[in-house]
């Protein structure tokens, strides 16, 4: 039997083995570089191997700071994750309440759309100096380069799906004596709420991104801080658990969100 | 009473003559259904209904007033797609009117005032045959049965009229004919007056007390858009006018 290749499709084992497939290539082909280095120089730091690396994590993340007497790593994902909650919080927040606004107020998405549209264009790395100094180098700059970040997104993004709903909803909605005030909270609210939490998600990426920059550039503590102070060393076995580190916590938040409209939103997946 | 005059009716876009010398006195109680050619206006014509859209000139009359500037719960619609919610249950699609006149805070109701609710939903759900699907989601419910949903959804209102835009085009023959019986008793004992637009003749013949067929009458080959259409067969169907007067 003769098969188009777009109609051979992998068992659920055999999807599995795929997906593992390239993770496990990745690693191997690491530590066979890793191995081949160490032989010429067993002091090479470039590609260290797991030994290296058990004594790193072991220092960072089980051992206390003898200068700080606490755990780094816990202090800098404690660090860092108070950053990106804030800073997501506040997106959320604002990204919502402008994103509905606009989207369903026609006087507000006259007045506002254009000045939004010119703000999303602004490149936010552009404005951390400005940010530095008008809020200074602690907590509050960081945590507002996030929001200034992906807020505009999240509000274009969101009026744009409000734009996508059927009008015969809202028409309807009205039929049923809803007042505007109403609509916003039984009607589009429901539905828009999903398409926040997967607007979020992409915007996990970019919101990882502003916070290792501004950690990176001014900061005591944080997963960033931490990364590009170890560059100054070469210390590649604590730097190479650091972005696992954070390509885990990533992956989770993402999965999170995944979850929350999975559990919360039973009606995005019914069919008969 | 839900009398309806439409007065020296004209709608016009720019370039573009979509209705025009629109007159029709409508009798409370009747079943009008529109029909006529893709284009013609009927749609229009039920759009200015709802007050989606103001018309040129003229004036459509509901018991005597001008009709309120924009959709409120005097005039309920039932359209092709999209007319239930796809968040809500049936249940919750159904209290969803009740809620909305209730609760101007919120527009949700709790407690025994949301029972109360539940309970008038339910004999609403009861009336178009929706009983076994009360927790159901729309996607969850054939495409009759979203219908029938949008319906008592509507009717909960208690609207003086009720405007069906093409309710039934996308179903098939054998839902179709349930659709027409339920309909036809849902009007006989709402006692309301109903507007259906419709592109099926015999569909029209079988629900109507009166068929109007809106299309061109004057035609300018050089510019299309130059004259609209108008009613052109405003046909009573006897039988069953007579049994809207018993």
């Amino acid at each position: 039997m003769k098969h188009r290749l777009i109609n051979l499709r992998p068992s659920r084992g055999g999807r599995i083995a795929w997906g593992a497939a390239p993770f496990i290539a990745a690693v191997a082909v690491y530590f066979v570089f890793s191995a081949l280095r160490l032989a010429e120089n067993p002091n090479d730091k470039l590609l260290p191997g797991l030994s290296s690396f058990g004594a790193a994590i072991r220092r960072v993340a089980i051992d206390r700071d003898m200068r700080t007497g606490q755990i780094l790593l816990w202090l800098d994902t404690l660090s860092s994750l108070r950053r990106l909650a804030f800073g997501l919080g506040a997106s959320t927040v604002l990204g919502l309440a402008f994103g509905v606004a606009t989207g369903v107020i026609p006087y507000l998405r006259a007045g506002l759309s254009p000045f939004i549209a010119v703000l999303s264009m602004i490149p936010p790395m552009a404005v951390l100096p400005i940010l530095f100094i008008v809020f200074g180098l602690d907590e509050l700059s960081k945590v507002v380069l996030i929001a200034i970040g992906i807020t505009p997104f999240l509000i274009r993004d969101l009026a744009l799906r409000i734009a996508e709903m059927p009008g015969e909803l809202i028409i309807k909605a009205e039929t049923l004596g809803a007042s505007t005030w109403q609509i916003i909270l039984r009607v589009v609210l429901p539905q828009i709420v999903p398409r926040l939490a997967d607007s979020l998600r992409l915007s996990l990426g970019p919101a990882w991104l502003f916070l290792i920059s501004a950690e990176a550039i001014a900061a005591q503590d944080g997963l960033g801080y931490r990364i590009f102070l170890m560059r100054r060393y070469l210390a590649m076995d604590v730097i190479l658990p650091y972005v696992a580190w954070i390509t885990l916590l990533a992956f989770v938040m993402d999965w999170l969100l995944r979850l929350f409209n999975r559990r919360c939103f039973p009606w995005l997946t019914a069919t008969s | 009473m839900s009398q309806v005059s439409v007065r020296d009716l004209w709608m016009e876009y720019p370039g573009q003559v979509v209705l025009e010398r629109v007159n029709l006195e409508i009798p409370s109680g009747s079943f009008n259904v529109l029909i006529g050619p893709s284009g013609c206006g009927k749609t229009t014509f039920l759009r200015l209904l709802l007050s989606m859209e103001r018309p040129t000139k003229g004036a459509i009359l509901l018991d005597g007033n001008a009709l309120p500037p924009e959709p409120g719960p005097d005039r309920g619609i039932v359209f092709q797609r999209y007319s239930v919610f796809p968040h809500l249950t049936v249940i919750q699609n159904v209290i969803l009117g009740l809620e909305f006149a209730r609760s101007p805070g919120l527009g949700k109701l709790f407690g025994a005032a949301r029972r109360r609710a539940i309970e008038e939903a339910e004999r609403c759900i009861e009336s178009v045959g929706l009983d076994g699907a009360r927790d159901k989601y729309p996607a969850q419910l054939s495409g009759g049965m979203q219908q029938r949903l949008a319906i008592a959804q509507t009717l909960i209102r208690r609207p003086k009229l009720l405007l069906l835009d093409e309710p039934f085009g996308a179903l098939d023959p054998g839902t179709k004919q349930q659709m027409y019986e339920l309909t036809t008793r849902l009007w006989q004992e709402e006692k309301i007056t109903v507007f259906m637009v419709s592109h099926d003749l015999k569909e029209a013949f079988t629900l109507a007390t009166r068929v109007l067929t809106f299309d061109k009458v004057r035609i300018d080959p050089d510019a299309p858009g130059r004259y609209g259409a108008t009613i052109t067969y405003d046909l009573p169907i006897a039988r069953k006018a007579a049994f809207a007067e018993a």
